[in-house]
């Protein structure tokens, strides 16, 4: 037995046994418990729960929801309202970050001095103050009565109101798709190989892709249109409250505010880290070939910056993907906050923690998947020389 | 032939102004533009914070709120519920002076006199064992006072330091077993680090505070004080593992070959070449992961603890000083910029000091 033990294949197959074994056991162990201590309770495991109507109301939702909804259709409730309030987050942190990162890398002084000022403040103080902070700015707001009103938008205490079309639900989602696609086939067209024009002489073929996508939007909203309705539908005070339009809650302008704030804080310096990253002797030869200072801009410096800064932006995304999870300290139904719910009414607490990890998990495992196929399809191809 | 060198004249300082800002109409735009947004808003928190702010608890609220600026009567009436919670008023000197030995003891630790093993351990576990003590009292004549009474400034620093006394050692033996020879350990290792790092920390928090004590048998639980620090420490682990093992990838293999030639064992060659130098490569990222760990301890008060956020919340939330939100959101603001800002600049100079090693 002892000469055993002094053989090195027989002493690392013990320990291995003995490291994931006590690990496992442990995780067992748990699990044992937590299910007596649930059945004693009168909670029986199992996934059954998730076909049983919920009983309890969430205050936002994309999705059609009722107290009667079984638990499953609550869950993808919570994922759509966490990947929206997260994507809405992602867009505005991104904008910001821009914008700040750029004046961090300008030329100008003062510029830079802006920037690094507001870098420094909302970097060192926590989300989760100033999303409470953004909250109480909000709740705080004036009442429906003695709203802000802008361009038939009203803000007050309730959230902001915006008008809406009166377009059924599938015909208004045809019809963003159709405006973004406005946006991006301009940008495609100018850039693929697959058109024999001249990359300079595409203006025409742009201008006519941007039109041929609007008209299909506006199609779309004309064919869509709910009938014996105005076209837009503009909120307005009735009684005490306001009626019509889109609410916006304060719970998710809130976290959207605070999320593109901070993360547009360390968006900027992963913007300014991609910039200082291109090499001097690059921009230097685009300027001696005679590029105008925007196309040396837009064709050398922030396509190899974008080549620098996409890995760690990924990073960043699903950070903040992460940081949605805060919504439960203001009252938004995310995810997180959807299963923590779940566990104070129905008690299904592993399988509702199960559902957790396996729902994050998912997001981040996706959103890293969409980002290495960007990375690799911009990746510079074949042997570079780098300096 | 001799050939004259002269320097273009020093430009004069008007003419430097003018070259730094306003060398071209887009440059002087740009500066114009920057000038007046930082005038405005250096003007609008000046009037705000100090111009027509009101500092004295005279008034009481009902004056406070006519006020055109800041009512920092708010502060000066509820500073103690701020930085102290729920703590016994009479014992709230206890409080403040273990604030003060957790601050001295990050101040020491940051000196490079005390960065080998035996004294920063030294230095951190007097400084947490004198907190405890002066906290939780019970001895030396000091009424006892229990963790439920912890709150505000003081418990935010409890949990930081703790988070981190536990979590660094579990870092670096979750580091070593992640580049452990044996494929089983390493990859279980990897594992848990990776999901640990795929969830939120506000999942994690909420697991080990409300769902673990159905998971665990009874004299296993302990406090909820406890239990939540060691899902912040697990999660500060997993990050703080997957730095030291990229600073332990950073030193060359040719140094652990050679302790294995000179005959060291494998944790001689662990403590005396690769983690000092490993530590060294990591110390900036180390740096970075204290100051997110620090920011990070804000999240208990979704576990419902009384810290410093929570305490802002319930120092204008009842009664008189409801109006009085931006003014308490802007004092807990300040206390967090201190720190935060204070160790990220520091992180910032030793990165800066290293560099110098290197060129």
């Amino acid at each position: 037995m002892v000469s055993l033990l002094r053989n090195q294949k027989v002493r690392n197959a013990l320990l291995q046994v003995l490291y994931v074994g006590s690990l496992a056991g442990m995780v067992l162990a748990c699990v044992m418990i937590a299910r007596r201590n649930l059945a004693e309770q009168g909670i029986t495991s199992g996934f059954d729960f998730l076909f049983k109507s919920t009983g309890w109301d969430v205050n936002f939702s994309l999705l059609p929801a009722t107290a009667n909804d079984p638990y499953w259709w609550y869950f993808l409730i919570g994922i759509v309202n966490t990947l929206f309030l997260g994507s809405t987050g992602l867009i505005l942190a991104t904008i910001v970050g821009t914008i700040v990162g750029l004046a961090r890398t300008s030329s100008n002084e003062l510029a830079r001095l802006l920037g690094r000022t507001y870098v420094d403040i909302f970097r060192n103080i926590p989300l989760i103050l100033q999303v409470f902070f953004w909250y109480a700015v909000i709740t705080h707001l004036p009442t429906p009565r003695a709203a802000h009103e802008a361009f038939g938008i009203l803000l007050s205490s309730r959230g902001l109101y915006v008008p809406i079309p009166n377009v059924g639900g599938v015909a208004f989602a045809a019809a963003a798709i159709a405006l973004i696609a406005a946006i991006a086939l301009p940008v495609w067209l100018g850039r693929t190989s697959r058109l024999n024009q001249p990359v300079g002489e595409r203006l025409g073929i742009q201008l006519t892709g941007a039109a041929a996508a609007l008209a299909c939007a506006v199609v779309i909203l004309a064919v869509g249109r709910l009938p014996d309705l105005a076209l837009l539908d503009f909120p307005a005070l009735q009684g005490l409250n306001i009626k019509g339009g889109l609410r916006i809650p304060p719970e998710f302008s809130a976290l959207a505010v605070a999320i593109a704030i901070y993360g547009g804080s360390y968006i900027a310096e992963i913007v300014r880290g991609g910039f200082k990253a291109v090499g001097k002797g690059q921009m230097e030869a685009a300027q001696s070939l005679g590029l105008s200072p925007w196309r040396v801009f837009t064709l050398v410096r922030l396509p190899l910056a974008l080549r620098a800064m996409l890995p760690i932006l990924a990073n960043q995304y699903v950070w903040l993907m992460k940081a949605t999870t805060m919504g439960i300290a203001v009252g938004f139904t995310d995810f997180f906050m959807i299963v923590a719910l779940t566990i104070n009414h129905s008690g299904q607490t592993l399988e509702a923690i199960g559902i957790l990890m396996a729902g994050f998990l998912a997001i981040n495992l996706s959103l890293a998947a969409v980002f290495n196929r960007i990375n690799k399809a911009i990746a510079l191809k074949g042997n570079q020389l780098r300096g | 032939m001799e050939m004259v060198v002269v320097a273009p004249p020093a430009p004069g300082r008007l003419e430097d102004l003018r070259r730094r800002f306003l060398a071209t109409p887009l440059q002087a735009l740009l500066s114009l533009v920057s000038l007046a947004v930082m005038v405005f808003l250096a003007w609008k928190l000046l009037n705000w914070a100090v111009f027509a702010a009101v500092f004295t608890t005279s008034g009481g609220p009902v004056a406070c709120q006519a006020a055109a600026g800041a009512c920092w009567s708010v502060i000066a009436a509820r500073w103690r519920i701020i930085l102290f919670g729920l703590y016994p008023f009479e014992e709230q000197w206890r409080s403040a002076l273990a604030c003060v030995s957790v601050v001295v003891m990050t101040v020491l630790s940051c000196i490079p006199a005390f960065w080998t093993g035996r004294r920063i351990a030294l230095v951190w576990g007097a400084g947490a064992s004198l907190y405890y003590v002066l906290m939780k009292g019970g001895v030396l004549g000091l009424p006892y006072v229990g963790e439920e009474a912890w709150g505000g400034l003081a418990l935010t620093l409890f949990i930081f330091v703790t988070t981190c006394l536990i979590g660094f050692p579990l870092a670096i033996c979750l580091a070593l077993l992640r580049r452990s020879d044996l494929p089983w350990i390493s990859r279980t290792t990897g594992l848990i680090i990776d999901g640990v790092r795929s969830l939120p920390l506000i999942s994690i928090l909420f697991t080990f505070a409300i769902v673990l004590p159905f998971a665990l048998p009874q004299w296993l639980q302990g406090d909820k004080l406890y239990r939540v620090i060691l899902g912040s420490a697990l999660f500060f682990s997993a990050y703080q593992a997957e730095i030291v093992r990229g600073g332990m990838q950073g030193v060359p293999s040719g140094q652990e070959e050679a302790a294995m030639a000179l005959g060291m064992s494998y944790w001689q060659r662990i403590s005396r070449i690769v983690l000092p130098q490993a530590m060294r490569n990591a110390l900036p990222a180390t740096i970075n992961q204290f100051v997110v760990a620090f920011k990070e301890t804000s999240l208990v008060v979704i576990v419902g603890f009384f810290e410093i956020l929570a305490s802002g919340n319930a120092a204008y939330g009842t009664g008189d000083w409801r109006f009085a939100y931006v003014e308490v959101y802007a004092f807990i603001a300040l206390i967090y910029f201190v720190f935060v800002f204070s160790l990220s600049r520091y992180g910032a100079y030793l990165e800066r000091r290293m560099a110098v090693g290197e060129r």
